[in-house]
């Protein structure tokens, strides 16, 4: 399982998400999914991108807090109901989900969703006994 | 005028001189003896008890800082046995440990007659009813006020601190004559009083002796307006005795502090000392104390000794009121707190830098602290759930550590050091109230 989600703290003031998205433009790195976490004293940014070690030093260079994590990227047929029948089986199964979001629709039936869980090993069990199908690096980075 | 112990407090010069230089050779004697910390010292120095001929021979004697108190911790600078000790206070110190003062039953007898003197001295008798709001406990506030009245023969309310609304309501219902609490709390509760509805002839407040904190003259004026009361100023610290080391006459021109039993010198930064009238350190060697007595202890106070005849007929030297500190500690409703505690605290939890900076403000006349504080370069968790716990712990660790009720804010790493040469640890915007 490899697939780096890479989240960075940002500030609740003016400029600390330009100078962050900036900072990535600058220096060629593409964000293939990207969703914000808010609270009222602070955000969260998470993007998943096709070098995440570069990613992650180029950012603690620059002075932003960072990590990487694991995240599960499954397909799903693009139709009502796909998302949650596959939370039910997780439920189920007393895995516990951090978050979750989708990205990228390819209009080929498919959808996507990113999965963030700190049961990684059992989800990804779980998901292969069911026959959902898990995304790896590679066939994430050529979407 | 009415003196408590007239005789001690109208003391001629001479006599209290004399009184003094005895008191000093018996105070260097028993530490000499008995308290190991210094008796090395002065051996080292090749100094006896037998060579303090005159009061200047106090310049043989070493210095004592509250690293000392520190290092000794907790009974270390204890001058007599366990037995011996009937109470222990402690309050504040400059990293985890808290500073402590040990009293025998002598000492805990003189605090109440020097703070009967304090009573005395703003106006008190007999039939005052006197409120305390300074904090009961290990503070010596509350405790040191208390014992004072009851010397006297007023009576007091041991309210401690807390429950403003109760606070004055027992006031009005109990004919309060005297005040006892932070200028800060005295703000508070005018506050409380005007948004509900109290009129100042509800109340029989006479006076008010406010202390633990710093305050100027345009806070005296604005209690005095509030209260109707005349305001007076006491000081004290927990290393020397508690409230009331020193204490403001009606005149409220000064602080007198009883040389019977402190002996106060005005030092430079080098530690030399310096002639009344001139502004440096407070240093004060305990002269009475049994417990736990101090050689010239430093007390990071800035002021300047009054020796001029002061109109209340009192004898015994002035300090100015106390505006700066050598040092960078802090008073925040009413407790002391050292930059140096909040790094000691924030090096201990994962996921931070001990990189701060202390945010002071006054809102609705109640001190707040904020400590903005790094988060390490390695993000703890990627969850909301994780950085609010993050700042749960640490700002459950700084209010327990601290004494005190704070809130923390996260911020980016580096963000408070990029640029600065050395981090401002202090943002104090009361400074600006004032």
């Amino acid at each position: 399982m490899d697939v780096k989600q890479l989240s960075v703290f940002i500030e609740n003031t003016p400029g600390s998400l330009v100078s962050l998205t900036r900072l990535l433009g600058d220096n060629g790195i593409d964000l293939i999914s990207l969703s914000i976490a808010d609270t009222a004293s602070f955000g969260i940014l998470r993007g998943i991108v096709e070098e995440p070690e570069k990613a992650l030093h180029i950012v603690l260079d620059a002075g932003f807090t960072a990590r990487l994590d694991t995240v599960i990227p499954i397909q799903v047929p693009d139709e009502p109901g796909s998302l949650s029948k596959v939370l039910e089986f997780l439920g189920m199964n007393n895995i516990f989900i951090e978050y979750l979001y989708s990205f990228m629709r390819n209009g080929g039936g498919e959808a996507y969703i990113i999965l963030r869980t700190k049961q990684i090993e059992e989800a990804l069990k779980l998901f292969k006994e069911k026959g959902v199908h898990v995304l790896s690096a590679k066939e994430v980075y050529s979407l | 005028m009415s003196y408590w112990q007239k005789d001690i407090e109208c003391i001629s010069k001479e006599a209290l001189k004399e009184l003094q230089l005895k008191k000093l050779r018996e105070t260097v004697s028993r530490v000499y003896e008995s308290v190991p910390f210094y008796g090395e010292i002065l051996k080292s120095r090749g100094i006896a008890p037998w060579d303090i001929q005159s009061l200047d021979d106090i310049s043989l004697l070493p210095f004592t800082e509250k690293d000392d108190l520190r290092d000794n911790y907790p009974f270390g600078l204890f001058a007599v046995g366990q037995e011996s000790i009937i109470r222990i206070h402690a309050s504040s110190g400059t990293t985890g440990k808290p500073t402590v003062s040990g009293y025998t039953a002598k000492d805990i007898s003189c605090w109440a007659d020097l703070m009967a003197r304090n009573l005395s001295c703003a106006g008190l008798s007999r039939s005052s009813v006197v409120h305390v709001a300074y904090g009961y406990g290990l503070f010596t506030g509350g405790l040191g006020v208390h014992y004072g009245v009851e010397k006297l023969g007023a009576s007091v309310i041991p309210a401690s601190g807390g429950n403003t609304a109760r606070q004055i309501q027992l006031m009005r219902d109990f004919h309060a004559t005297a005040l006892c609490c932070t200028p800060s709390y005295a703000l508070n509760l005018a506050d409380h009083m005007s948004q509900n509805g109290y009129k100042a002839d509800d109340f029989k407040l006479k006076v008010g002796i406010f202390g633990a904190e710093p305050w100027a003259e345009g806070m005296r004026r604005h209690i005095e307006e509030s209260l109707n009361l005349k305001a007076l100023d006491i000081y004290g610290l927990t290393e020397i005795m508690g409230p009331g080391v020193a204490m403001e006459c009606p005149e409220q021109n000064g602080l007198h502090i009883w040389e019977d039993a402190f002996y106060p010198e005005i030092v430079d930064e080098n530690g030399n000392p310096l002639p009344d009238g001139e502004e440096g350190e407070l240093v004060i060697t305990t002269i009475d104390k049994e417990g736990m007595p101090l050689l010239r202890y430093r007390t990071h106070d800035i002021t300047s000794l009054i020796s001029a005849p002061c109109a209340c007929g009192r004898t015994h030297r002035k300090i100015q009121r106390i505006k700066m500190r050598t040092d960078d500690m802090l008073v925040i409703r009413g407790v002391n707190v050292y930059p140096s505690q909040v790094e000691f605290i924030l090096a201990q939890i994962e996921g931070i830098r001990p990189q701060f900076r202390m945010v002071v403000d006054r809102v609705d006349n109640l001190d707040t602290l904020l400590i903005e504080v790094e988060l390490d370069s390695r993000l703890i968790g990627d969850t909301v759930k994780d950085l609010e716990r993050l700042k749960n712990v640490a700002t459950r660790k700084l209010s327990e550590g601290l004494l005190l009720r704070c809130d923390v804010k996260l911020v980016p790493t580096g963000s408070l050091t990029r640029g600065e040469v050395k981090a401002k640890r202090i943002l104090d915007l009361r400074d600006k109230r004032n």
